[in-house]
């Protein structure tokens, strides 16, 4: 079990658990992030800055307090994005 | 008969109520950005309707006690119809607030928006199946392009005619139990009038903070009850009963969501590969300085061209007309402040402000704002503030009013109270003509681009003290960042057309009547008192004519005024003539960063009190004056 700040670019974990008050959570809830989902990171930005994750077909982005605070396995697969990231790769 | 839009943000809601309103209100991709409520009055089939646009809601739980007003609305006031605006391409998050709306149990019709954008992700929606799961007529539509909205209005008024009211979702066993407990426990106290028993019951499981507390204050005993209720849902659960009752939702909603939709190939599409680009961890940052660079040279660039002809005209207008009366006479004062008044909206204001306002709207619209924001976010952090404040600071750009209401955008007090006051301090569009009128076309585009990192060089410096001076916690930024989109022409000009009817309406009549104002008041010699009043400050401090005085006191009420009286004052659009450049420079840093405009002040005293208005207005004085004293000695010690 890891957080999802330390989730890697391009690789899909799935919510454990989500740390933190009622308030947090039903933010996320409310943005479709549930325990259970799969979500898959899709940028990091530089300087501890936020990560985006797509979740359900829609990009979120998570700052850094923020993903620290959702528990996730991973089981470390690099799966393709609802087709939208196959350019990434050149990035890369 | 009244019908609301309700839906999430980014679903497309504004765009449908454009087509029925005639592009009278403004869209904007992020939350709660619609502040209040727009309404409209439209013909469908012969009948009049009132069409209610509230601004997007992710859920129907509120954050905070005080609902927002579209929550509250749905509520409490009075309709006939919900029209739940569902982006197609989303369908899964979106049902989630559908499930929500049914709870209603009002006549409600599904506009499935955004047709296209889910056919091109690779989504074939069977949008009969959605309506047999969901028990409301579903109409399939793609607003932006303006189809199918006949037929959706059109099926809206037979369906509330005929009246037929929507049916709740069933959730699992467990939960239908939980609420199934409350409600009985409801339905004997009568909690919450007007609103269905069930749907209190979800919320009040929930711990939705509005509706608890007014549930609990009428019925006090109650919450023991709801609170046993769920306690047995998380002994079964292991979760806490907010998660499960919100997570049975979410299956629910997965659920249909894979009934009626199958998938396809996607297109990758020019979108994506730009915003992988944009949003890169390499790639991100160095575009956004581009952006913003060319979006600041093409401003001044149009400006500039346009400005020149339009200030030679207004010079010969001025000569001709003055050439008709008695020179010192009254009358030909009058005349003169008229046409000074007149033509600097034209000549002087109007060149920058246009090109400023549309490339703010493209910004807007294109959806890079909250691109800057999840870019800017590690650096905000160093303010004490994140990523979603960029929000509201860059609208300060455009007008500090609304930039300043939109703080609501941000969940924690002490977030927008910081964010509020720094967006005070942020040169709005009417500071920006007299940054491009005075610096960029006296002194070249580089002064007045350093200006703006000046501007927030001493915004960080605030920033970081009040962050510092502040108690309480901020939850940090959770943002949605929407598909990139081509503006529409259309929303467009409505756009800038909205903002620059605030200037054509509000500012320019108070600029004509001010002009003749201080034209009278130096005609009788009483401007000179208050110029001399003021001297210490203006002549002693900064080092600018005597004249200039009245323009900073004009300057308040609105920002545009300091430049059109400052022609006025000195007689001549060629400043640079009356004025040394370093003059220009002491007097544009002033103008900047002093007291905002009486607007600003009381929008800022509805937010952070009339004591933290005052406050915030006496430390843009002090601000200023220790500015602009020290880009007087600074270009005096460079030139």
């Amino acid at each position: 079990m890891m957080t999802l700040d330390a989730v890697g670019i391009h690789r899909e974990a799935r919510v454990i658990m989500i740390d933190g008050g009622q308030k947090i959570r039903s933010y996320l809830n409310t943005l479709g992030i549930h325990i259970g989902d799969w979500l898959t990171v899709v940028q990091r930005a530089p300087f501890r800055g936020p990560v985006l994750v797509e979740i359900h077909g829609t990009r979120v982005a998570l700052g850094r307090g923020v993903a620290s605070k959702i528990q996730v396995d991973m089981d470390g697969v690099v799966r393709q994005l609802s087709g939208t990231m196959e350019a990434v790769g050149a990035g890369k | 008969m009244r019908f609301v839009l309700a839906g999430q943000p980014n679903s497309g809601k504004s765009s449908i109520f454009n087509s029925i309103a005639g592009y009278r209100s403004a869209t904007a991709n992020f939350p709660k950005s619609s502040i209040s409520f727009t309404t409209t009055k439209a013909l469908i089939a012969g009948r009049e309707v009132e069409v209610v646009d509230l601004p997007g809601i992710y859920s129907l739980t509120s954050s905070d006690a005080v609902a927002g007003p579209a929550e509250r609305y749905l509520l409490d006031e009075k309709y006939d119809l919900i029209i739940n605006v569902v982006d197609a391409s989303r369908l899964g998050r979106s049902l989630e607030l559908t499930f929500q709306l049914l709870e209603f149990n009002r006549p409600m019709i599904v506009a499935l928006n955004m047709m296209d954008e889910a056919r091109r992700r690779g989504s074939e929606i069977d949008h009969q199946e959605l309506s047999r799961q969901l028990g409301v007529p579903v109409v399939t539509t793609t607003s932006r392009l303006g189809m199918g909205l006949k037929q959706l209005f059109r099926e809206g008024l037979r369906h509330a005619v005929f009246a037929v009211p929507a049916v709740s979702p069933t959730y699992d066993r467990e939960v239908e139990d939980a609420i199934g407990r409350v409600v009985t426990l409801i339905d004997s106290r009568d909690s919450v009038p007007g609103v269905p028993a069930r749907l209190v019951a979800t919320k009040l499981l929930e711990s939705d903070p509005h509706l608890s507390l007014r549930a609990y204050r009428l019925a006090p005993d109650l919450e023991a009850g709801v609170a046993e209720v769920g306690s047995l849902l998380e002994s079964t659960h292991g979760w806490s009963a907010d998660q499960v009752v919100s997570g049975s939702r979410h299956a629910l909603a997965h659920a249909v969501e894979e009934r009626v939709v199958t998938h396809q190939r996607p297109d990758v599409g020019w979108r994506d590969r730009v915003d992988l680009l944009l949003l890169n961890q390499w790639t991100g940052g160095p575009l956004m300085v581009a952006i913003l660079a060319g979006f600041f040279w093409a401003v001044f660039g149009v400006g500039r061209r346009v400005e020149a002809p339009l200030g030679e005209a207004f010079n010969w207008l001025q000569g001709s007309v003055a050439d008709q009366f008695v020179p010192g006479s009254l009358a030909a004062t009058v005349a003169d402040g008229l046409v000074m008044g007149l033509g600097g909206g034209v000549a002087i204001v109007l060149p920058y402000l246009i090109p400023f306002l549309i490339g703010l709207a493209i910004l807007e619209d294109t959806g890079y704002l909250p691109r800057l924001a999840y870019i800017l976010d590690s650096f905000m952090h160093r303010i004490g503030l994140h990523g979603k404040s960029v929000l509201p600071l860059i609208l300060g750009y455009g007008c500090s009013v609304p930039a300043i209401m939109s703080t609501r955008i941000l969940e924690s007090e002490k977030d927008r109270r910081i964010t509020a006051a720094l967006t005070s301090f942020i040169p709005c569009s009417a500071r920006t003509v007299v940054i491009f009128g005075l610096v960029a076309a006296f002194m070249g585009p580089l002064w007045a681009l350093a200006i703006y990192l000046l501007n927030i060089f001493v915004v960080v410096v605030l920033g970081t003290v009040m962050a510092k001076w502040m108690k309480g916690a901020s939850p940090g930024l959770v943002l949605e960042i929407p598909e990139l989109s081509l503006p529409d022409l259309k929303t467009l000009s409505a756009k800038t057309w909205l903002a620059l009817k605030e200037f054509i309406v509000i500012a320019w009549p108070l600029l004509i009547a001010s002009s003749i104002v201080l034209g009278v008041l130096e005609w009788a010699h009483a401007a000179d008192s208050i110029n001399a009043l003021l001297s210490p400050i203006t002549v002693w401090l900064l080092g600018l004519p005597v004249a200039v005085g009245m323009t900073l006191v004009f300057g308040v009420l609105r920002k545009e005024l300091t430049l059109v009286m400052l022609v006025q004052a000195l007689g001549t659009t060629e400043v640079n003539t009356v004025m040394t450049t370093q003059q220009l420079l002491t007097f544009t840093l002033f103008v900047v960063f002093y007291v905002p405009c009486i607007a600003t002040i009381a929008v800022l005293a509805k937010q952070l009190g009339w004591r933290g208005a005052a406050m915030i207005s006496g430390i843009t004085v002090v601000v200023a004056m220790i500015v602009s004293v020290a880009g007087r000695i600074a270009y005096g010690l460079f030139s």
